[in-house]
């Protein structure tokens, strides 16, 4: 348990087990080095005194870490006090921060698998500051106990109970059938090609590269390229998918989206590092529906929370870090967005007005020049300096002349945006869906852009900036006139006096 | 349409920059493609075997500048206007690809007021407007000293008498 300091009450200070997982993760350090250092050390020395040096170096630099862990441990202090959260630190240099308690808006606890099995758990307290680097203070580490009280200490906001009657408590919980949307994640081919990557680099540092090769063209000596390359393929996917249903496992084990009293969303999850993210309802300016495109050819959505003041640190897992929940049911995802926002029907899914055709055109275009540019100077070369250029060119163009038309199409048909209840509502991309439902109190701005192009084809871009999620949410190639109107509707008042009627 | 009234329009804002403001972005060009031109003229004049391509290319650079500096500052002087009421600023720039943007008063949280070297040369400053999102930077590029030095304290004086913290 912390043990309060000596000269100050109400100061505490972090849990001194500290220092033994710092020594354990240096001597897995230590043990991952020792080994190719024993090896090419015993070539000269021979192996008992290899080893000999090896155990010293790894005494040294775990003894090392150990002492300046414990002096970090003596140094850190932290304190919750009535108005404001005090930590110190320093091992040289003694330094002191404060945080004003009622600007503390995320209080994230992990821990990794070694903090777990210790009981204990990394506290990240969030101001969302987005100037600057130092907006969050970290505990590392405090016991698990010690980690709940300051979460909820915290995030104890004298409840100001919203109207409405939605539930606190569990808003989800995991359904280990979601785990069918993994495989059709990016997540897929990525771990796939991660992998072929990963064999071939492993076997170049044990010198065998040339052997793992040798090996795979032995095997398919007698089939054509193209089943090689296919076979190749479905192999590399086959890991890729085993990886993202690991990973998956990993990532959402144990998920739960909880409302707690106050006005705090919590959600939980993780097998090996258990995460805990919290965010405070006053925070939330709306939800974010996203649909890559794997997932929607299967009907299905995450949620990511729009928020401002989160975390926003490198160490955080960067794209998970506000996601409310993981892939599920189209249908199910729109009732947690209502249930998260307290809504009665989600905004994400009330129906859009749909953009002028002339858009569409302009994707198409957009299309169709992304593809036939590289295929004509390819043409051109090809007619220039080698025939074999001229069929890449025109394969490529047959192969991804429809794509393009397709994901262009496709692109047009997922705009839209709305004005629904207390939210507005934007819709774009084709490989990433999103459908931003934005609390129309939210919008601190607008930006409205138009291009020679887009002027002749009486179209227009409306962007609503916003201090929460990623600053700016876009109504792509709207119909001029309709797309303003949208705006001054959305937030009555602002751009209303800048307007010309006719 | 969802109002199914006429076409609505964004009118432009109401006040121009200092027209010295193109004379600021002319020099600007100038600047802009003159080093790199320079560079090719010299290594045209040293790197014999390369000097024509070297020269043309400069050439063509230096053409391509010229051009931007007598058109562009023009263009521009026309569309860029900007505005501020007591609720919100307003800004309209680009030539190309036009741009409005709307900050409202009671989320702005900082002004500021830049003066480069070059606009120092001609009187002329910059005036940065900033909300709490990433993306919602207002800036009023090229007015005169007087004139943003008053709208900065104008704006200071608004802002700080709404409360909130602005997100």
């Amino acid at each position: 348990m912390s043990t309060a300091a000596a000269e100050d009450p109400g100061w505490l200070r972090i849990h001194p087990r500290t220092v033994l997982v710092t020594a354990l993760v240096t001597a897995g350090v230590a043990a991952g080095a020792a080994v190719p250092a024993v090896v090419a050390l015993s070539g000269r020395f021979g192996y008992p005194l290899a080893i000999g040096w090896a155990l010293a170096g790894a005494v040294l630099l775990i003894g090392g870490a150990a002492a300046g862990d414990y002096v970090r441990w003596r140094r850190t202090r932290y304190r919750v006090g009535a108005g404001q959260f005090d930590l110190r630190t320093g091992l040289l240099l003694a330094k002191r921060r404060s945080l004003a308690r009622e600007r503390i808006r995320s209080v994230d606890l992990t821990a990794h698998p070694l903090l777990r099995v210790l009981g204990l758990v990394t506290v990240r307290i969030g101001t969302g500051e987005h100037t600057g680097g130092e907006s969050t203070l970290e505990l590392d580490p405090v016991s698990r106990a010690e980690g709940e009280r300051l979460r909820r200490e915290l995030l104890d906001r004298t409840a100001v109970e919203a109207p409405g009657t939605h539930r606190e408590g569990e808003l989800a919980a995991l359904d280990p059938r979601w785990i069918r949307y993994a495989p059709v994640s990016f997540v897929a081919p990525m771990l796939g090609g991660a992998a072929v990557g990963g064999v071939l680099q492993i076997s170049e540092w044990a010198g065998a590269q040339g052997e793992v090769i040798a090996w795979v063209t032995d095997r398919f000596r007698d089939t054509p390229l193209l089943w090689t390359i296919t076979a190749l393929a479905v192999v590399a996917l086959a890991a890729g998918i085993v990886g993202a249903l690991g990973l998956w496992v990993e990532m959402w084990w144990n998920y739960r989206l909880e409302r707690e009293p106050g006005g705090t969303l919590r959600v939980r999850r993780g097998l090996f590092t258990s995460r805990s993210l919290s965010v405070e309802e006053r925070r939330l300016r709306g939800v974010d529906l996203v649909e890559p495109l794997g997932v929607r050819l299967f009907g299905a959505a995450r949620v990511d929370a729009i928020t401002t003041g989160l975390a926003k640190d490198e160490q955080a897992q960067g794209a998970d870090h506000d996601t409310l929940l993981p892939v599920v049911p189209r249908p199910l995802a729109d009732t947690i967005a209502a249930e998260v926002l307290r809504e009665p029907a989600a905004p994400t899914g009330a129906p859009l007005t749909a953009h002028p055709r002339s858009a569409r055109g302009r994707r198409l275009r957009r299309a169709l020049a992304a593809v036939l540019l590289p295929v004509l100077a390819m043409a051109l070369l090809g007619a220039l300096l080698t025939p074999v250029l001229l069929w890449t060119a025109l394969v490529c163009a047959v192969v991804f002349l429809p794509l393009a038309v397709l994901s262009a199409v496709d692109a047009y048909r997922s705009l839209g945006h709305t004005v629904s209840g207390d939210y507005l509502v934007t819709r774009s991309g084709s490989l990433r869906r999103s459908t931003a439902a934005l609390q129309r109190t939210g919008v601190i701005g607008w930006t409205v852009k138009q291009s020679r192009f887009q002027r002749r084809a009486g179209l227009l871009s409306v962007t609503a900036t916003t201090a929460a999620g990623g600053g700016a949410y876009t109504a792509y190639d709207t119909d001029a006139s309709e797309g303003l109107a949208f705006a001054a509707e959305a937030v009555p008042g602002l751009m209303e006096p800048f307007l010309e009627r006719s | 349409m969802t109002k199914g009234e006429g076409t609505i329009r964004l009118r432009p804002p109401r006040n121009r920059l200092d027209p010295r403001a193109a004379g600021w972005w002319r020099t600007q060009w100038l600047l802009l493609t003159a080093a790199p031109v320079a560079v090719l003229g010299l290594a045209g004049a040293f790197i014999a075997p390369a000097r024509t391509w070297l020269l043309a290319s400069a050439a063509g650079l230096a053409a391509a500048g010229l051009l931007c500096a007598v058109l562009l500052p023009l263009w521009w002087f026309r569309t860029h206007r900007w505005e501020v009421t007591d609720d919100a600023v307003y800004v309209r720039t680009g030539f190309f690809l036009q741009e409005w943007r709307i900050a409202p008063m009671s989320r702005i949280q900082t002004v500021d007021t830049v003066r480069g070297p070059l606009e120092q040369l001609f009187g002329l400053a910059t005036v940065t407007v900033t909300t709490a999102s990433a993306k919602g930077a207002v800036r009023i590029e090229g007015l005169a000293h007087g004139v943003a030095a008053e709208l900065a304290e104008r704006l200071t004086r608004i802002t700080q008498g709404t409360p909130g913290d602005a997100t």
